[in-house]
């Protein structure tokens, strides 16, 4: 649980230190596909659902990705 | 060809302005993005192997407003475990049917290889601008296959802020699903019957509902790093138990007590979960780029009233080739046990109001590497496959010898193809 609570000041602290400091001029790297937090479709959608059938635990990305009688 | 140059640069500027993918550039000439991927999973020893072909197509309609649409056919076989665990002496199981039985020899974990089925599911992502920094995704979900149905249906809005720096989303979603299980509903905690001497069923199907809320924040860190961070919420009611796993029920030996139950009355009990479930999860995510190559990681802490905890940690290098790249990926996952996991139950011992032997409930972890390769076709299409290793190993605890749930490994290999049309 620190582990989350540190990650959460850690995000705040330096997102809001710097949140004015990239100029929409300097989003070249940001723009790019492989700079999105999924970059891949399939490749997440394929994992979410391989790991939703064969662990406990699922979801944290997105909401609204269906159900499934996986067994 | 200087021309072509400035056109491609000009499009990365555009982008780069309103922080979208540069594929939005093309995306916005009116064509369809449209992604195509399979998906081949199979288990080592005959168990379950899975076929899944997908068609993903996204089309931006001007003015920030995108539709999305999705197709996946996922077709199944192989064998299943039951839940009962591997025993010094041959154990005879009934089929979900009632009709026909399976013997699985001494020293072997039970598998159910009557396991097969054919998935279809559909879904479209519709979103809406509300102003030049907020819009609304509104979604909706379907799928059938021969003992389960889900219908759902999702909103997520979305905030930028900060100069488009930060964004914030808050979703909901709801599902409602029906399980049509073959041979029936089993009565909870009632005996596996032996064939053709009739079953313990409840009913020919049952439902169950599932709530799903999530806050999240995007922040822009650097030129170079983005993080997110969100917290989910899920709550699900009414039957959420798997009808096809059974609990073994042992003697004073340890060997199934098959000689204590009469009349067709098998040693093994139906699984019962609780009919409602709580889960929480703080997912966090940061991509950043070096000078060519990304890093992508990603931790999630799960937990819920079942008394299961999860961490699961995901760190993608992708490695810049040329017109390609190569993408290492290892995935670490550990679990608690859910409070009502048992490996089985004693002959004698007060019956618990909730029980099962499902290994995914136990405590365990899934260690996952893959290495993939994608390669741009010119301007507009990239293909790429990826091949893994997936282990799960099962900490059974103090169990007698011969009895331990085996490793679950499987490979999986998935090749994609996106392009404009």
């Amino acid at each position: 649980m620190k582990i989350i609570i540190y990650i959460g000041v850690l995000l705040v602290v330096t997102g809001c230190s710097s949140m004015d400091t990239v100029k929409p001029w300097d989003k070249d790297l940001l723009a790019k596909k492989s700079m999105q937090p999924v970059p891949d479709f399939f490749e997440n959608f394929y994992d979410e659902h391989i790991y939703f059938s064969k662990e406990a635990s699922s979801g944290g990305q997105s909401v609204g990705g269906g159900g499934c009688g996986c067994n | 060809m200087q021309l072509g140059n400035i056109k491609k640069e000009l499009g990365v500027a555009t982008c780069a302005l309103l922080q979208v993918p540069a594929a939005g550039v093309h995306a916005a000439d009116s064509e369809w993005d449209i992604d195509t991927a399979v998906l081949f999973y199979a288990e080592s020893d005959d168990r379950v192997s899975a076929f899944e072909p997908a068609i993903y197509a996204s089309k931006d309609l001007g003015d920030g407003e995108l539709i999305d649409l999705r197709l996946v056919i996922d077709v199944l076989t192989g064998a299943t475990p039951n839940g009962a665990h591997a025993s010094s002496v041959p154990q005879t199981f009934t089929t979900p049917s009632g009709t026909s039985s399976y013997v699985t020899p001494p020293g072997e974990t039970p598998l159910d290889d009557s396991f097969k089925d054919t998935r279809v599911a559909a879904g479209v992502d519709w979103t809406l601008p509300i102003n030049r920094l907020q819009r609304v995704k509104l979604g909706l979900n379907g799928s059938t296959e021969y003992d389960y149905q889900s219908l759902g249906v999702s909103a997520t809005y979305l905030q930028d802020m900060n100069n488009r720096n930060t964004t914030l989303s808050a979703g909901l979603a709801f599902n409602n699903d029906t399980i049509s299980p073959v041979g029936g509903v089993p009565t909870p905690l009632s005996n596996m019957r032996a064939a053709g001497t009739g079953t313990n069923r409840v009913g020919g199907d049952d439902t169950k509902t599932v709530t799903d809320f999530i806050l999240g924040i995007t922040q822009v860190i650097s030129r170079k790093t983005l993080v997110q961070l969100n917290y989910s919420l899920g709550m699900s009611d009414g039957y959420l138990t798997d009808p096809y796993k059974i609990v073994t029920v042992v003697d004073q030996s340890g060997l199934p007590a098959t000689s204590a139950f009469t009349n067709g009355d098998l040693p093994y009990l139906y699984e019962k979960r609780p009919d409602s479930r709580q889960i929480n999860s703080l997912y966090f995510k940061t991509v950043h780029s070096l000078t060519r190559d990304v890093i992508n990681f990603s931790y999630r802490y799960f937990w819920d009233d079942w008394g299961i905890s999860s961490n699961t940690f995901d760190l993608k290098y992708r490695y810049e080739i040329g017109r390609g790249y190569l993408q290492p990926e290892v995935r670490y996952y550990l679990q608690d046990a859910a409070d009502f996991y048992v490996h089985n139950l004693k002959l004698g011992d007060p019956l618990p109001d909730t029980v099962s032997s499902d290994y995914r409930l136990a405590k365990m972890t899934t260690t996952t590497l893959s290495l993939k390769y994608g390669h741009a076709i010119g301007e507009k299409s990239e293909w790429s496959v990826r091949a893994g290793l997936m282990n799960q190993s099962v900490d059974d605890g103090d169990v007698p010898a011969g009895e331990e749930t085996p490793d679950t490994d499987a490979i999986i290999v998935n090749a994609g193809y996106s392009f404009f049309w």
